[in-house]
């Protein structure tokens, strides 16, 4: 089960390094989203202040749904799902593998690019760190979510609006908490009781997801 | 297909035979919602005092407040179908399922739109970004996805399926989404404004808004037969029963 796990991951990574535009772009989208914000309401740097971790939190999901078209949708045109499915490995593992794969690819670049655009909007450094700590336990959290739309949408005609109207509502608790641990540091409270709460929703996506996921994308194949 | 002595729930769950039942049992539950409707908005507006504090504008929860439980606990019957249909695979499951959603979206948009025409005179405002509010207005999101993923997908049991999971991980996420939700502004601003402190309730107040929910009960139960019963037909539209059936109207 490891090996197929390792085998997943390393087969997604590399085509993922092959094709490097796609993870450049979503990483892109995302500096772009942020980078309007200012522009849209103003320069002032206190008012930034407050704004940086929502802003950079909403970019993030939306950055992390678009590139969930690339989870499921190549593997679905040229087959390889169908063999996967087919496979003696369990599909929850295999499933793993992928989320795991699009978390390296599309949220672990948020996480590492993140500092730097908070100090666009002028966070101090400790509410850096909890920015970068918060996106780190909750991308992996929107990957595994993620996935289930990604699976259920499969093959469907407009499925990119359609991923965006299912996943989103349910990202609402992790945002509202990767958003609030910075803020919390900002008000002095603390981060500590919202990246625990972050925490625990990583680890019940984690046993749930992949789980849900799986079972979408036989019905997707059936 | 013929009854047995024995009374079988498996042989209400062919659509064949539902069919005929919820036509049977629709117009009841509709004149049980119309009368209990009728006596109960008789009680709110008419029998029922004016509130001390809210004046006359606070008679809108006597529909607020039914309609918002009806959201919240449609959503979980509509969760409880999609299980059945996943797991048993009965197809009925799933199209009550599908019938539930509209039903369930429309009380969900009735309690937000009350809910903010009673906020404009009591709290001064239209909206207020509070936790009951947000996980409602959450709620219709996840609805509306409901329904556009099943409308999105041609393929009949495919769409079935792919709800249910939808609805499932729906049901899983609706107490974290509450619970995220009211932790987050209660943790920022303090409860601003809380319904749990309300004065008691006069017992005229709260016999109105239990005949008012029971009522949208009756209603939901009316809206759900009789929706289920278009989607059995445009289903089954291949077999000879419906064919049958269809004639014989015509």
């Amino acid at each position: 089960m490891i090996r197929a796990l390792g085998w997943v991951l390393r087969r997604d990574l590399l085509l993922a390094f092959r094709r490097r535009g796609d993870v450049v772009n979503a990483l892109v989208f995302f500096v772009i989203v942020v980078s309007l914000f200012p522009l849209g309401v103003g320069p002032e740097a206190s008012q930034l202040r407050n704004m940086a971790p929502g802003v950079l939190w909403v970019a993030a999901l939306l950055a992390c749904m678009l590139s969930l078209a690339r989870l499921y949708a190549p593997d679905h045109q040229d087959g390889t799902l169908e063999q996967m499915l087919l496979a003696g490995e369990p599909l929850v593992v295999l499933v793993m593998g992928k989320v795991l794969a699009h978390w390296l690819m599309s949220g672990l670049p948020l996480v590492l690019i993140a500092p730097l655009l908070g100090l666009q909007f002028d966070l101090p450094g400790d509410a850096l760190a909890v920015l970068c700590l918060s996106l780190l336990i909750g991308t992996p959290v929107l990957s595994l979510i993620g996935a289930v739309g990604a699976a259920l949408t499969l093959g469907v005609r407009g499925s990119g609006v359609l991923v965006a109207l299912l996943v989103l509502p349910l990202y609402v608790p992790v945002l509202i908490f990767g958003a609030g641990s910075v803020g919390a540091v900002a008000t002095g409270t603390g981060a500590e009781a919202h990246l625990m709460l972050l925490g625990g929703f990583l680890a019940l996506a984690l046993v749930l997801a992949p789980w849900a996921s799986a079972a979408a994308l036989r019905i997707a194949m059936e | 297909m013929s009854k047995k002595g024995r009374f079988s729930w498996y042989y209400f769950s062919s659509p064949q035979s539902f069919y005929p039942l919820a036509g049977t049992l629709q117009p009841w539950f509709a004149a049980l919602a119309a009368v209990l409707c009728a006596v109960g908005l008789y009680i709110s507006f008419f029998v029922a005092p004016t509130d001390a504090q809210q004046g006359e504008s606070y008679r809108i929860i006597f529909i607020h407040v039914p309609a918002a439980w009806m959201s919240m606990f449609l959503y979980l019957v509509m969760g409880f179908w999609s299980g059945v249909g996943l797991v048993l695979n009965t197809r009925l499951s799933s199209m009550v399922a599908t019938a539930l959603a509209p039903t369930g979206a429309l009380f969900t948009f009735i309690a937000l739109w009350t809910g903010a025409l009673w906020g404009k005179p009591t709290w001064g405002t239209w909206w207020v970004w509070d936790a009951r509010l947000t996980s409602e207005l959450i709620l219709l999101f996840l609805y509306i996805g409901f329904m556009a993923l099943q409308a999105a997908i041609d393929d009949q049991r495919r769409a079935d399926k792919a709800g249910a999971v939808l609805a499932l991980v729906g049901v899983i996420n609706i107490p974290i989404i509450y619970f995220s939700v009211k932790w987050w502004s209660t943790l920022h601003q303090g409860a601003s404004v809380s319904m749990t402190s309300a004065p008691t309730m006069a017992k005229t107040m709260l016999l109105g808004m239990l005949i008012m929910a029971l009522g949208f009960w009756m209603y939901s139960i009316a809206a759900t037969l009789a929706r289920v019963r278009c989607v059995i037909l445009e289903r089954e539209r291949h077999t000879d029963w419906v064919a049958a059936e269809i004639g014989g109207q015509t």
